[in-house]
Formats: C-alpha cells, sequence, structure tokens
C-alpha cells in the first residue's frame, strides 16, 4: 500500500493517478494510521512552506512521517514535499522543517533577469552514478522535468544530491538519504519519463 | 537551462473543442480529453483549456473535462473562462488542474489574486490580461504608445494601463501572465512583440505571449524580439499547418532552447 500524505497543500490527484499506474493500492489519506501502515509514503504539495508545516503539525503527522522513515519504509517528497525534509526554510522568515536532510531552503536570487517562480522544463544532470541504479534508473541523464517554484533546497552534505538543475547556477533538483527520496520537479507533470520514475519508486 | 514553452490552446464550450481539431485523426475531435492526449504525445510544453461556455448551468461539464484529462495526462494543465471566486478555483484545482487562469474577475476585485495566491499558491495563479493599444492622453507623450485592459472577453475597456496592471497583479502575488494582444489575435500577423518586451522587461514572473501566431517565424520572434517565457497558439496547431515537434525544430535550429 503506498499512502499519499493529504495535508491541505495543493492538489493530490494528478499524484494519486500516476501512481495508480503502477500500482492497485493507493490512498490519498490525512490519517497517521494509514501513514503508518504504509509499505511507502509520498509527501507532495505546492504553496508555503510554513503553512505546510502548520497543517502537517495540526494533523499531528510530524511524528508518524518520522517514525515511518525510521522504520525504513521508501519516503518520497515532490517540490514542496522535498523542501519540507530540511532543516529550515527561509521562506515567511526563519521556519523549522522536518529535519530530515540537514540543510536550508533558499529564495532564487533575482538577477540576471531570472524569472521567479522557476516554471517550466528544465534538465537534471545526475551527480552520483552510483544512485541512478535506483530510483533514476532508465532515466538518461539530462531529462527534462516539469518545474514550478521560487525556492530551492541546498543540502550541507553534497553526497544526498541525487541530480542538478541549471538556473541561474546548479541547485539540487533531486536528492536520496537511504530510504527517504525528494525531488525539486513533478514527476507526476513530467509526461512519460517523469512517469519512469514513479515506477522506479513503486517498485523500491 | 530552462527551455522556452510551447502551448497549444483549447477553447471548450459545453464540454466540447470549438472551432474543431480537424487534422487529429481522433475518433472525436471535439473531445477535449482526445485532444489533451495527442498534445501530451506531440510533446506540448503544457495545455490550457479555455472554458466559453455561456451559461452558468453548463458550467460544471468543464470540471467533469478536466477530471477525466487529468486521469491520463500527465503533463501541466491551465484552466481559464469564468473563473469568479476562490470556491472556482478550489473546484477547477481539486478536479485536477494545475493551475487556474483568472481575467475579468482579477480587475473587479484585485484582492482575489492575492487571497487565491496566499491559498493555492503563486505558482497556480495565472492572469490573464487582454491588452489593446490606444494612442492619446497619455504620458510621457500623447503620442506614445500604451495598451488598454479589456475584460468579459475583451468586450468591455477597463481605462487600466495594462503594464501598471500587470505589475499590480505581480505584486499580489500572481505567478505568471497570460498576455493576449487583442489587435493581433486571429490576425495570423504574429504576436504584438512590443508589447510583449515591455512586459517581458517590467515583470519579473513568468510571460506567456498569445495573439497572432501565424507561422513559424512569429514564434520564434515571440521568444527573441518579445523575451517571452512561453508562447500560446491555438489555430496553427489544430489544423495542423504546424506540428509542436516542427515548431521545436524550427526554433531549436535557431539557437532557442526547446524540449524536444
Amino acid at each position: 500500500m503506498i499512502t499519499i500524505i493529504d495535508y491541505g497543500m495543493g492538489n493530490l490527484r494528478s499524484v494519486q493517478k500516476a501512481f495508480e499506474k503502477f500500482c492497485s493500492n493507493v490512498i490519498v489519506s490525512s490519517s497517521a494510521k494509514d501513514i503508518l501502515k504504509a509499505d511507502k509514503v509520498i509527501l507532495p504539495g505546492v504553496g508555503a512552506f510554513k503553512v505546510a508545516m502548520d497543517e502537517l503539525k495540526k494533523r499531528d503527522l510530524i511524528g508518524p512521517i518520522k517514525d515511518s522513515i525510521k522504520k525504513g519504509k521508501p519516503f518520497l517528497g515532490i517540490c514542496l514535499g522535498m523542501q519540507l525534509l530540511f532543516s529550515e526554510s527561509e521562506e515567511g522568515g526563519r521556519v523549522k522543517g522536518l529535519d530530515i536532510i540537514e540543510g536550508k531552503v533558499r529564495r532564487f536570487k533575482e538577477r540576471y533577469g531570472l524569472k521567479i517562480p522557476h516554471m517550466g522544463w528544465n534538465k537534471i544532470r545526475t551527480t552520483n552514478d552510483e544512485r541512478r541504479t535506483t530510483i533514476l534508473d532508465r532515466v538518461e541523464d539530462g531529462s527534462y522535468m516539469y518545474f514550478v517554484h521560487s525556492y530551492y533546497a541546498a543540502p550541507k552534505d553534497k553526497d544526498v544530491i541525487l541530480c542538478e538543475t541549471d538556473y541561474g547556477g546548479n541547485f539540487t533538483s533531486g536528492v536520496r538519504k537511504g530510504n527517504v527520496y525528494g525531488f525539486q520537479f513533478h514527476p507526476e507533470k513530467s509526461q512519460s519519463v517523469g512517469l519512469k520514475i514513479i515506477e522506479n519508486f513503486v517498485k523500491l | 537551462m530552462l527551455t522556452k514553452r510551447i502551448i497549444p490552446c483549447l477553447d471548450v464550450k459545453d464540454g466540447r473543442v470549438v472551432k474543431g481539431v480537424k487534422f487529429l485523426n481522433l475518433r472525436d475531435a471535439g473531445d477535449p480529453v482526445e485532444a489533451a492526449q495527442f498534445y501530451d504525445r506531440e510533446k506540448a510544453d503544457e495545455i490550457v483549456f479555455l472554458d466559453i461556455t455561456a451559461s452558468f448551468e453548463k458550467r460544471n461539464i468543464m470540471l467533469d473535462v478536466v477530471r477525466k484529462t487529468a486521469e491520463t495526462v500527465f503533463m501541466p494543465l491551465t484552466v481559464g473562462g469564468g473563473i469568479r471566486n476562490l470556491e472556482d478555483i478550489r473546484q477547477l484545482l481539486k478536479a485536477g488542474a494545475d493551475k487556474v487562469s483568472i481575467n475579468t474577475a482579477a480587475v473587479e476585485d484585485v484582492e482575489l489574486v492575492k487571497k487565491a495566491s496566499e491559498k493555492f499558491g503563486s505558482q497556480c495563479i495565472v492572469i490573464a490580461i487582454d491588452a489593446k493599444r490606444s494612442r492619446g492622453r497619455s504620458r510621457p507623450s500623447p503620442t506614445a504608445v500604451r495598451w488598454e485592459v479589456y475584460v468579459h472577453g475583451g468586450r468591455a475597456p477597463t481605462g487600466i494601463d495594462a503594464i501598471k496592471w500587470g505589475k499590480d497583479v505581480q505584486k499580489m502575488g500572481a505567478g505568471e501572465i497570460l498576455l493576449t494582444s487583442m489587435d493581433m489575435d486571429g490576425t495570423k500577423n504574429g504576436y504584438d512583440i512590443e508589447l510583449t518586451r515591455k512586459f517581458s522587461e517590467s515583470l519579473n514572473i513568468p510571460i506567456i505571449a498569445s495573439g497572432g501566431a501565424g507561422n513559424l517565424e512569429h514564434i520564434y520572434e515571440a521568444f527573441t524580439k518579445g523575451k517571452a517565457d512561453a508562447a500560446l497558439a491555438a489555430s496553427i496547431f489544430h489544423y495542423k499547418e504546424y506540428s509542436i515537434k516542427e515548431v521545436k525544430k524550427y526554433l531549436k535550429g535557431k539557437g532557442v532552447k526547446v524540449r524536444i
């Protein structure tokens, strides 16, 4: 069973539909029980970092998320869901995150005529060959993925970086720390190549 | 590097594509879901549904179209037309739209832009601006070109300066501008490059150029001279004057970054 965490941060329908292509038992839920009994957990989300953390707290989901990760179950954060895995964000002051991966979430700098949000299709460059054999299996280096975000995560430990993307300089677009994965782009919106990542995650 | 986006737009009325999508060899050329699937296979970068349903009672049909599209098409989908309030936005996003495009309702109440972007995130709030050239009575010189915002499907002038309006909605949290030149729309004589460039240089959020695309050169100019981030077109794709692939191949050949 795969549980997609519903905490009021955006449309989860396309996330659910994408996972249902590869798994017959996908539920969208905001209950701690459904997170704890799932074999794999997805933390999606779009919107503001602070609002998201408040919504997770309000629903008492931070404990269950951490417990599930501790048990070694595959966990995937998408977009804001990836950012929430980090220690803190500068969005809305200084807001504490789930602190599963050490590092900060920063805003793109408005310079060199850079448009913000970073919106559209951009390439991912894998930084670690060894890790390409799992979640990025069959995903060609330099594949285009769909991004929509104004903030990006900067991990302290560079070893967790799976892939990077160039937008006024390289930023981290994918991470892995043990059983925890995170992508800044939307695999569920990245057509066939995005669906490969989803399939790979389902098969973990 | 971020690529320039090519976005086909489908006008949908009472759940059916209008102006037909003749060329597609679809079982049902009037079915927006099938048309979206076609453009997904063609590797369009996003797709826009513009709901031009006139009667209020039939508006729910669009939600069903969005639901069915989101089940089978895994690419970004924007829905516009007739969005009045937060509840309309919530329903469309819940049905599976990734972004909504708001026009008249934003002009009537700019607070809606702020509330919507705070509630759902800037990334899903696109402000559609229908702009038309007007001369005179403007500073700095009486002959300087300015553009006026029109609402209600281009029927009603507002007296509002389009560039000022663009800056206002950016400040209120809009994530993107869908900029349509009313002078060029339907002419096939090319986008209003001056308008597009003015917007792109004055604003910090992405600009989608719209209205007037008739050939490949026009799209190229929207990106180079107009500095647009995305180009939207309807008829040149629907009538297969050009395929998405042709457009991208042409642009790539001329050095524009596109996703092939």
